[in-house]
């Protein structure tokens, strides 16, 4: 069994608002691990709290409680306190590779800042080493000298990639890193990904809100709602028997487009309801709002995570030991 | 290994033409903008070989010709002499010299001071130093310019170098509250968050990745103040506290014809205009390069 | 007997000009929609699905010139209509809902001062309040909205992204319009709430006998909702089929291309993805304008462009594979 590369323990991250008791529970006590060479799918609606987790990952915010250890180590603190090392190892793409390129710098300087700020290679080396970035996600060492602007938009994920691949990093956050581009485009950048997880042997915490593409990619996959994780199972096994009654409204309001796919979502639960505000969690369970099976219980109680099958935890009422 | 490099660079250099190409399609779609800036840079040519296209070079110092004083516009004298018998002409064309320098000279000290402290504040947000800034800011921009830059020429001895400090000194707060609102919103992009958890140095950052995505206004606020700044001069030397006579200012001869209006109309008005022309020129200028300067796709 | 249809586009062509010459968007879309029939517009970004919708509505950017083609609505030329004929068209005929809901309900005014004035100024009600004013609850009711009085003394922010999408649902269809172009309007919505919208909108479009033209990139969306779905790439309609044809038998690479390369749920096959990208309008490729990504393609599909012509019974094809 591999070792735990990430652990994630009552993570919470809780934003003031302008009212002085009221806070906005964004990320509210989840546990998470990733393993060394794992890939984890961690999905969920806008407002899930799945872009916090990852944010705090990186180090763009402080917990407001909980643990976050990196090989052993404790990482808890904003970026600007973690050590070099901890930023070498750790490396982010980001949703919009519009807005994470600047504008003003051609391919070859951002791809360059990574490798002088961590001194990967010296000076005179540099340009062949660009090269063979741009090498590594399939692009030409034309776009050296080429803008961001004049890029389409894969091709900017793929630098942006390639950025995130410069120091070499063991865990890559990748939050919704297609989720702005065309599918056919997506393909492209995904097989990219999957190809350099396995070759570099790179942890992925993959934060997305699409399923089926979790169902092709990710090891395991963790659902989350209103600020906690309600599921998590191996992706082969969550498939088969989505547990969580959430899991089953998502599932089942995907649009698809193979008659296979049809079948295997669940029984058609009607969508209904919107997700609460953050600011005012619904007591108990706090998906009860919105939960076709939902009891008087799951008002009064929260549920607890319990394992229903093998690796395979659900945190509902309807599953209990 | 020559012939390698000489490809690499005739890229490099043929992405920089095609944004420049690019660049003046976006300007001289106003051709109002084309306007400005054939006047701007008519000005600088005149500015600059004042000595050689002048008709009359002698008669930008202390020059008396009492034969020809008072000539009407017309054939020697294009825009007709002074009470001295100079070539208002020629006084216009080295007065133009103050005038740019004047302008170049304020914005030379007030853009870099004011834009370096606005970028400080602006990315350090949250810190001590942003209030301590943006308050200094706060007083400066109370005071009106022409007030203040009054105020320091008077304590000085006025010549036009004291007048440009005077001014500067009134200006660079302008800057920096420009650049603070760039930068405390640019700090937001996600190419800054990226930079950070690289772990790329403050300066760098602040020089190398807010920095350029501030240019562009930057650039168009300094063309409208070089027309406002030179109009500010004029005003100072108007009331005596710019370039001193017998040296041209076009504030200084706006101030003394006045004295002859309505029968020598000539000695007042033509420097006038030439204020006006200048600061117009600017004006359609600084709206070109901001469409140039504009993110918008063409 | 075939159906009178209530839109045709024919042979319409789209440029804009821009720095460095002229891009030419669409190029040749032929485009038909029946009474009361629910039509996909399926293709990626920048392939000219919205600038075809545009120009129905002749709201197209100053740029833009219409060197060629026809759009007849109902009958009429829309390209040669006038003025007050276009504002009849806008404010009755056809309606629109955009992606962004944010975007298209005015920030300074309440829910019910714009929609009372979108049925005020469409003039299908007499112009006394009280009857606008019910028209508006009403139309907020059709749309599952929970309590529409309060509902229309709120302002946009102060609603969540899908009730924002519905209120733009019940404007558009509060004015008893014949046709609803609805573009992408689910992409900026969580999949649950895309589901409640899409099935709202299926909801009140059947209820009224409304045609629907839906833009979207998404052909999961597509399938869900229509009955014809046309594809288009480059500014080129490439396919035309009924929805349940389409996904059995595609027949264009490129609509085979799009359908691989959507993750699947059941996890078959890792995505193929389709190489390459979108050609640059300003110099497109010649001939068929897929062939640079096109795995099948042939030295005819560089010099000439494929006819659009059908293959199968309804089943429409630009490709020099299929000969009718």
């Amino acid at each position: 069994m591999a070792e735990d590369m990430l652990i994630i323990k009552d993570l919470k991250k809780y934003f003031p608002t302008e009212k002085k008791d009221l806070y906005v529970r964004a990320v509210d006590s989840i546990n998470l691990t990733i393993k060394k060479g794992e890939v984890v799918g961690l999905v969920g609606e806008s407002g899930s709290g799945k872009s916090t987790t990852a944010y705090m990952v990186m180090g763009s915010y402080a917990p407001t409680s909980g643990k976050i250890i990196f090989n052993g180590q404790d990482i808890s603190i904003p970026a600007k306190k973690r050590p070099l090392t901890i930023k070498k190892n750790i490396q982010i793409v980001f949703q919009d590779p519009g807005t994470s390129l600047n504008p003003q710098r051609t391919v070859g300087q951002i791809l360059g800042l990574p490798l002088r700020v961590h001194h990967i290679v010296p000076n005179k080396d540099m340009n062949d080493r660009i090269i063979k970035l741009l090498d590594m996600v399939g692009l030409s060492e034309d776009y050296m000298y080429k803008y961001p602007r004049t890029l389409g938009g894969g091709e900017r994920q793929l630098v942006a990639i390639a950025r995130a691949l410069a120091t070499d990093p063991s865990l890559l956050v990748l939050d919704e890193p297609t989720s702005a581009l065309d599918v056919s485009v997506q393909a492209k950048i995904i097989n990219t990904l999957m190809n350099l997880q396995k070759q570099l042997g790179m942890s992925y915490l993959f934060i997305t809100h699409d399923m089926s593409l979790m169902r092709n990619i990710a090891d395991r996959i963790a659902i989350m709602y209103l600020g906690k994780i309600v599921e998590i199972a191996a992706a082969t096994d969550f498939f088969q028997r989505p547990l969580h009654p959430y899991t089953q409204m998502l599932l089942s309001s995907i649009p698809v487009v193979l008659k296979a796919e049809q079948e295997l979502k669940p029984k058609r639960i009607r969508s209904q309801g919107e997700i609460p505000s953050p600011v005012n969690i619904p007591s108990g369970c706090r998906f009860h709002t919105r939960c076709p099976q939902a009891g008087e219980y799951c008002m009064k109680e929260e549920p607890s995570m319990v394992e229903v099958f093998n690796q395979h935890f659900v945190s509902c009422h309807l599953y209990k030991k | 290994m020559i012939s390698i490099k000489t490809k690499k660079t005739n890229k490099k250099w043929a992405a920089k033409l095609d944004g420049l190409c690019r660049s003046w399609y976006k300007f001289s779609r106003n051709k109002l903008s084309v306007f400005g800036l054939i006047i701007v840079l008519t000005v600088i040519f005149i500015a600059l070989f004042a000595d050689k296209i002048a008709p009359f070079p002698e008669h930008a110092g202390a020059f008396v010709d009492l034969g020809n004083a008072g000539r009407p516009p017309g054939e020697g004298y294009l825009f007709g002499t002074d009470q001295y018998g100079r070539d208002i002409l020629s006084r216009i064309f080295f007065s133009f010299r103050g005038a740019i320098i004047m302008g170049i000279g304020v914005l030379a000290v007030a853009v870099p001071v004011g834009v370096f402290l606005g970028l400080i504040a602006g990315y350090f947000q949250g810190s001590l130093i942003e209030p301590l800034i943006m308050r200094t800011v706060d007083i400066f921009l109370a005071l009106p310019p022409l007030v203040l830059a009054l105020a320091v020429s008077a304590v000085l001895r006025p010549t036009l170098f004291n007048s440009m400090m005077a001014v500067s000194f009134a200006w660079w707060a302008w800057y920096t509250r420009l650049s603070y609102g760039m930068a405390s919103s640019i700090r937001n992009e996600f190419y800054i968050q990226s930079a950070e958890l690289i772990g790329a140095s403050r300066l760098h950052i602040l020089l190398r990745e807010i920095l350029p995505n501030c240019l562009g206004p930057i650039f168009t606020k300094m063309t409208l103040d070089m027309g406002w700044v030179i109009l500010i001069g004029a005003s100072l030397s108007f009331v005596g506290m710019g370039e001193q006579p017998p040296k041209p200012a076009l504030g200084t001869m706006v101030a003394d014809g006045a004295k002859y209006i309505p029968h020598m109309w000539w000695l007042a008005v033509f420097p006038a205009l030439a204020i006006m022309i200048i600061v117009l020129g600017f004006n359609l200028l600084g709206d070109g390069i901001r469409d140039m300067l504009s993110t918008e796709e063409v | 007997m075939s159906t009178p249809s209530i839109l045709n586009i024919q042979d319409l062509h789209v440029w804009f000009r821009v720095y460095g010459g002229v891009m030419k968007v669409l190029d040749g879309v032929d485009f038909e929609v029946n009474h009361g029939e629910k039509v996909g517009l399926v293709g990626e970004s920048g392939c000219g699905k919205t600038t075809t919708m545009k120009s129905i509505l002749r709201i197209l950017p100053r740029q833009a010139i219409i060197p060629k083609g026809k759009i007849i609505f109902q009958g009429h030329e829309v390209l040669t209509m006038k003025w007050r004929e276009l504002q009849e068209l806008r404010g009755q005929k056809i309606s629109m809902i955009f992606q962004d809901p944010t975007a298209a309900l005015n920030p300074v005014f309440t829910i019910g001062e714009q929609i009372k004035d979108t049925i005020k100024y469409s003039g299908i009600a007499e112009k006394d309040t009280e009857t606008i004013k019910n028209i508006a609850i009403k139309a907020l009711r059709d749309c599952a909205m929970p309590d529409p009085e309060r509902i229309m003394k709120n302002y946009p922010f102060q609603l969540s992204g899908g009730m924002r999408q519905r209120v733009c649902i019940a404007m558009a269809l509060a004015t008893a319009s014949n046709l609803l172009i609805a573009d992408e309007p689910t992409t900026n919505l969580d999949v649950t709430i895309q589901d409640q919208v899409l099935n709202l909108i299926r909801t009140l479009v059947q209820e009224k006998g409304t045609s629907l033209i839906l833009i979207t990139h998404s052909l999961g969306v597509a399938r869900e909702m229509t009955d014809r779905i046309y594809v288009m790439y480059a500014g080129r309609i490439v396919e035309m089929a009924s929805t349940q044809e389409i996904f059995e038998k595609p027949y264009h690479p490129y609509t085979r291309g799009l359908l691989n390369s959507i993750p699947k749920l059941t996890g078959e096959g890792m995505m193929v993805g389709i190489p390459g990208h979108l050609p640059n309008y300003l110099n497109p490729p010649s001939g068929c304008r897929f062939h640079p990504r096109c795995d099948d393609a042939m030295p005819e599909c560089r010099i000439k462009k494929p006819p659009f012509i059908e293959v199968n019974n309804g089943h429409k094809v630009a490709c020099f594979l299929y000969k009718g």
